[in-house]
C-alpha cells in the first residue's frame, strides 16, 4: 500500500489480457485456453486408442498407459467440459440478463488465471515424467503413498486444489450475477435457459467441491504427512474415499451436463422458430436433477458390497432421475414438433446433442440397476456410456454453442459449409468410435487395459472404434480451419443472425465494452423476439440491433463506469501456481516410509503464498474505479 | 463524483434483489463453507471409536478447560456485534475497543488450542496415531486456521480504521461480512464442541464411553 503502482491502462497487447476484467475477454480466454487442453486430452485418447488398434500392441508401456487414461479423463472433465461451459458463462450470461458485466469483474479474472495455473500444473507433470496414474477418480488406498510413490498424485491433488478454487470463485460470482444483475423486469421465469441452467450449476459447484476440496486434503495429508484416513492397517473405512468421492463426483456430472442443456435449450427454439416448450417444466426439470443428484452417488460402488438395502435404494434413485431428464428431452422434441425447421451447423449439432444424449441416457438407466451394472462395471460398456453423455453429450452442445455465439464473439460469421462438413464427421467419427464400445463391453472387455489378447472377440470392435478416434481427429482439422479462417476473415456478422430470442443478439456483433448503451427494459419472456415480434406486426422496421437512444449516445457512453482493469487478480493467480507447483515436491518419501521435508520446495511455496497474500491485499485496497481525475481530492475516500 | 464514489464502493448499486452483491457474496460462500465443515465433520463420524490403538477422547479431553475456550469463543461473537454496533452509530472509539476485544478472544481461543494441542500430543496423540488423532487434529486445524484468518482479518480492519476515512458508518459493510464469517465460524465451534467434545466423552451419547478398541 505504500509502494505506488499505476493503475494499468493497456487498450491492446499481452498486458490487455493480462489485466482484462472484461467478461466477454475472459470468455474468450477461457475458450481458446479450454480448446487447446480439450485437444492435449484428445491427443492423449487418440494415443490410448492407438494402443488398442489390435491385441498386443507395444505402443506404450503400461505405466504410461495408466498416465494416459488418468490424464485424458482428468483434462476432459476439469480443462475441458468444465472451463468450456465457463467460457459462455463469461461471454453470455451478462449479455443474456442486460447486464454491463458480471457482478465481481477482478474475481472473474483471478478465476480465469487460476484455472489456467491448475491446468499447467496438471499439464507439466507431462515433462516431469510425473504424470498421475491412479485414474481420474483416484482410489485411495490405491492412491496412497504405499501403492503409488513418486509425485504423480501429489500433482493430481495440487491441480484440483487449484481448479477448484478457481470454480469456486467463479461459482460465487455467476451466482450473484445471475441473481443481482439482471436487467429491470427480468424476474426469475423470464431468464433465458441457459443462465437458468448456469444458475443451477454454479450452486452445485458450489456445494459439491468442498467434498472433494476434503477428500483431497485428506490424502495430501495421509500422503505427506502420515496420517490415517485411508489406512485400512489402522483401521480406517477402504471406501471412505470412494463415498467422499462419488459424493462430489455424480453432482459434478450434472455441473458438466446442465450447461450443455442450456446451450441446446437456446439453439432449438432459435432454429425452430418456436418458443421453447414447457418452459417451467423444463426448468424446474434442471432444479430437480440438480438436488436428485445427490441423491444416487452410491450407483458408481454397486460392486462394492454395500448391501441389498443401499443398492436397491440407490438403484431406484437413480432411476428416478431420469424422469427430470425425459421431461427435458420430451419439451426439446416438442419444441422442434411443428417448428419452422432450418438445419444451420448449431441446430444440426444441438439435434444430435438430444439424440446422443438419450442412447447416453438409456445405457445409464441400464446400469442404474444394480444386478444389471454388476455385469458392466469397470467394463466398455461404461466407457461407451460416459462419451455418449460427455462427448455426444456435453461436446456436441458446447460446440452448437460455438457455431451459435460466434458472429456475436467475433463479429464475423463462420463458413457454413466447413460447419456441416465438421458436424458429420463428428456425427459418423462419435458413433463408429463409441457404439462399438457396447459390444467389447458387453463381450468382458475391461476399462483401462492397457492392451489384451486376440481371441476374446474384441479384436474388430476395438479397430472400428480406433478408426472412429482418427474420424473424430479429421472433423476437429475443419473446426480449427473453420475457426481460424472466419476469425481472420469470415463475413462480417449482423447483430442478429439467426433472428434470436435472447438479449445478447440486441446489441451489436461483437458487443461494446459496456454491452449496452442503455440497460433494456424487460417485458416479456424472450423479450427480444416480442420486441421484434410487436413491431413486425405494427410494420416498422425491425430493428437493427443498433442500440436505440435518445439524446446522444456519446454522452450516454461517458456515463457508463466500467470497472477499471487490474493486476492483482493475475499476481494471486501466479502466487498459487507457484505454491501449488512447489507443494507438490515437499516431501520425499524414500522407500522404507520415511518423510523428509524438500526445503527448496519449502521455500519456495513460501515465496508463492506470500506473492499471493500481498497480492490478496493490494486488491483489497484497491478501488473498482480510481476516482475521475477531475475529481476533487484526487486522492478518493477509498485510500 | 458522488455517482464515481457510489460505483467505488459499490454500496449505492440498485441491485435486482435488493442485497448488496457482496454480502451475497458472502453468504454462499458460507454455504459452502458449511459442506466444507460437514465433510471433515463426517469423516471424523465415521472413524467414531474405531481407533485401533490409543490415546482415546476419553483420555485427552479436558472438558473444563475446552468450556472455557468455548466460552471465550462465543463471547468474542457477542463483542463482534458490539463493534458493529458501535460502528454504525458513528462512535469510533468504542467499535475499535470492541473491536479489539473480539480479535483478543479469538487469539485466546488459538491459544487454548495451541496449549490443548500441545498437552495431546504429550499424551501421545498426534496426527499419526491413531484415527482419532488424524481426523481431531485435522477438524479443529482447519477450524483454528479459520479462526486465525478471522482474526487477520479483523485486526486489518482495526488498523485500516485509524486511516482518515479507512472505515466509517456509512462503510459499515466491510465490517459487516467479516462478522458475518466471524459468527459463522463459531458456530462450526459449537458443532465441534458437542459432536467431538461432549460425545466423545459423555456417557449415554451416541455411543457409550470408549476404553479400548471398537467391540466389533
Amino acid at each position: 500500500m505504500t509502494l505506488a503502482i499505476p493503475r494499468p491502462v493497456h487498450p491492446t497487447g499481452i498486458w490487455s489480457w493480462i489485466t482484462t476484467i472484461d467478461h466477454k475477454r475472459i470468455g474468450i480466454l477461457y475458450g481458446v485456453t479450454a480448446f487447446i487442453m480439450f485437444f492435449s486430452g484428445g491427443l492423449e485418447a487418440l494415443l490410448i486408442r492407438t494402443q488398442l488398434w489390435a491385441p498386443e500392441q507395444t505402443l506404450v508401456t503400461p505405466e504410461i498407459f495408466n498416465q494416459l487414461f488418468t490424464m485424458h479423463a482428468t483434462t476432459m472433465i476439469f480443462l475441458g467440459v468444465m472451463p468450456l461451459s465457463a467460457a459462455f458463462f463469461n461471454f453470455v450470461i451478462p449479455l443474456q440478463i442486460g447486464a454491463r458485466d458480471v457482478a465481481f469483474p477482478r474475481l472473474n479474472a483471478f478465476s480465469y488465471w487460476t484455472f489456467l495455473a491448475g491446468a499447467l500444473i496438471l499439464k507439466l507433470s507431462w515433462f516431469t515424467h510425473s504424470a498421475p496414474n491412479g485414474g481420474w477418480f483416484g482410489y485411495s488406498p490405491l492412491t496412497g503413498i504405499t501403492y503409488n510413490a513418486g509425485h504423480g498424485i501429489d500433482v493430481w491433488i495440487l491441480s484440483l486444489q487449484v481448479l477448484g478454487i478457481a470454480s469456486l470463485a467463479a461459482s460465487f460470482n455467476f451466482i450473484v450475477t445471475i441473481v443481482n444483475m439482471r436487467a429491470p423486469g427480468m424476474s426469475l421465469m423470464r431468464l433465458p435457459l441457459f443462465t437458468w441452467m448456469t444458475l443451477i450449476t454454479a450452486i452445485l459447484l458450489v456445494l459439491a467441491f468442498p467434498v472433494i476440496t476434503v477428500a483431497l486434503i485428506e490424502l495430501l495429508f495421509d500422503r505427506a504427512f502420515g496420517m490415517n484416513f485411508f489406512n485400512v492397517a489402522a483401521g480406517a473405512n477402504a471406501v471412505l474415499w470412494q463415498h467422499l468421492f462419488w459424493v462430489f463426483g455424480h453432482p459434478e456430472v450434472y455441473i458438466l451436463i446442465l450447461p450443455a442443456m442450456g446451450i441446446v435449450s437456446e439453439i432449438l427454439p432459435v432454429f425452430s422458430r418456436k418458443p421453447l416448450f414447457g418452459y417451467a417444466t423444463v426448468v424446474l426439470a434442471g432444479v430437480v436433477i440438480a438436488f436428485m443428484g445427490w441423491m444416487v452417488w452410491s450407483h458408481h460402488m454397486f460392486t462394492v458390497g454395500l448391501g441389498p438395502v443401499a443398492n436397491s435404494v440407490f438403484t431406484i434413485t437413480t432411476m428416478l432421475i431420469a424422469v427430470p431428464t425425459g421431461i427435458k428431452v420430451f419439451n426439446w422434441m416438442g419444441t422442434m414438433w411443428g417448428g419452422s425447421i432450418s438445419l444451420k451447423t448449431p441446430m444440426l449439432f444441438a439435434i444430435a446433442f438430444v439424440s446422443m444424449f438419450v442412447i447416453g441416457g438409456v445405457s445409464g438407466v441400464m446400469h442404474a440397476v444394480a444386478a444389471s451394472d454388476a455385469q458392466q462395471q469397470d467394463t466398455y460398456f461404461i466407457v461407451a456410456h460416459i462419451h455418449y453423455v460427455l462427448f455426444g453429450g456435453a461436446i456436441f452442445a458446447v460446440l452448437a454453442g460455438v457455431y451459435f455465439w460466434f458472429p456475436k464473439i467475433t463479429g464475423r460469421m463462420y463458413d457454413e459449409k466447413l460447419g456441416q462438413i465438421h458436424f458429420w464427421l463428428m456425427f459418423a467419427g462419435q458413433n463408429i468410435a463409441f457404439f462399438p464400445m457396447h459390444f467389447t463391453g458387453m463381450n468382458g472387455m475391461p476399462r483401462r487395459i492397457y492392451t489384451y489378447y486376440s481371441g476374446m472377440g474384441w479384436d474388430f470392435w476395438n479397430l472400428v472404434s480406433t478408426a472412429g478416434a482418427f474420424l473424430l481427429l479429421f472433423g476437429f482439422l475443419f473446426f480449427i480451419y473453420n475457426m481460424w479462417k472466419s476469425w481472420k476473415s469470415g463475413e462480417a456478422a449482423e447483430a442478429d443472425p439467426w433472428d434470436g430470442r435472447t438479449l445478447e443478439w440486441s446489441i451489436p456483433s461483437p458487443p461494446p465494452e459496456y454491452n449496452f448503451a442503455e440497460i433494456p427494459i424487460v417485458e416479456d419472456r424472450d423479450d427480444w423476439w416480442e420486441k421484434k415480434q410487436r413491431q413486425r406486426e405494427e410494420a416498422v422496421a425491425v430493428p437493427t440491433g443498433v442500440p436505440v437512444v435518445a439524446g446522444g449516445s456519446d454522452d450516454e457512453e461517458h456515463d457508463i463506469h466500467l470497472p477499471q482493469p487490474s493486476y492483482w487478480p493475475f499476481f494471486v493467480s501466479l502466487g498459487l501456481f507457484i505454491a501449488g507447483m512447489a507443494m507438490v515436491y515437499l516431501m520425499n518419501v524414500d522407500e522404507a516410509g520415511a518423510r523428509t521435508l524438500n526445503w527448496t520446495a519449502l521455500t519456495i511455496t513460501v515465496i508463492g503464498v506470500v506473492i499471493g497474500l500481498v497480492s490478496v491485499y493490494r486488491w483489497s485496497f484497491e478501488p473498482v474505479n480510481d476516482p475521475e481525475p477531475d475529481g476533487a481530492g484526487g486522492h478518493g475516500a477509498a485510500h | 463524483m458522488a455517482q464515481a464514489e457510489a460505483v467505488h464502493h459499490g454500496e449505492h448499486e440498485p441491485t435486482t434483489t435488493g442485497l448488496n452483491h457482496r454480502k451475497l457474496l458472502m453468504w454462499a460462500f458460507l454455504g459452502s463453507d458449511c459442506m466444507f465443515f460437514g465433510t471433515l465433520i463426517a469423516t471424523y463420524l465415521v472413524y467414531k471409536n474405531k481407533s485401533l490403538v490409543g490415546p482415546f477422547p476419553f483420555d485427552v479431553f479436558d472438558i473444563p478447560v475446552t468450556s472455557v475456550s468455548t466460552f471465550v469463543l462465543l463471547m468474542s461473537s457477542m463483542s463482534m456485534v458490539m463493534a458493529y454496533a458501535w460502528l454504525v452509530r458513528g462512535n469510533m472509539k468504542g467499535f475499535r475497543i470492541w473491536l479489539a476485544s473480539t480479535a483478543i478472544m479469538g487469539t485466546t481461543f488459538l491459544a487454548f488450542q495451541v496449549f490443548e494441542f500441545y498437552e495431546f500430543v504429550h499424551a501421545g496423540l498426534t496426527p499419526r496415531t491413531n484415527l482419532f488423532g488424524t481426523t481431531f487434529f485435522t477438524l479443529t486445524g482447519f477450524h483454528g486456521a479459520h479462526v486465525t484468518l478471522g482474526v487477520v482479518w479483523l485486526l486489518s480492519i482495526l488498523f485500516h480504521s485509524f486511516r482518515k476515512g479507512g472505515v466509517t458508518p456509512e462503510k459499515n459493510l466491510d465490517v459487516d461480512l467479516a462478522a458475518l464469517y466471524w459468527h459463522f465460524v463459531d458456530i462450526v465451534w459449537i458443532v465441534i464442541f458437542t459432536v467431538v467434545y461432549l460425545f466423545g466423552v459423555f456417557e449415554g451419547f451416541p455411543n457409550p464411553p470408549m476404553s479400548g478398541p471398537a467391540p466389533h
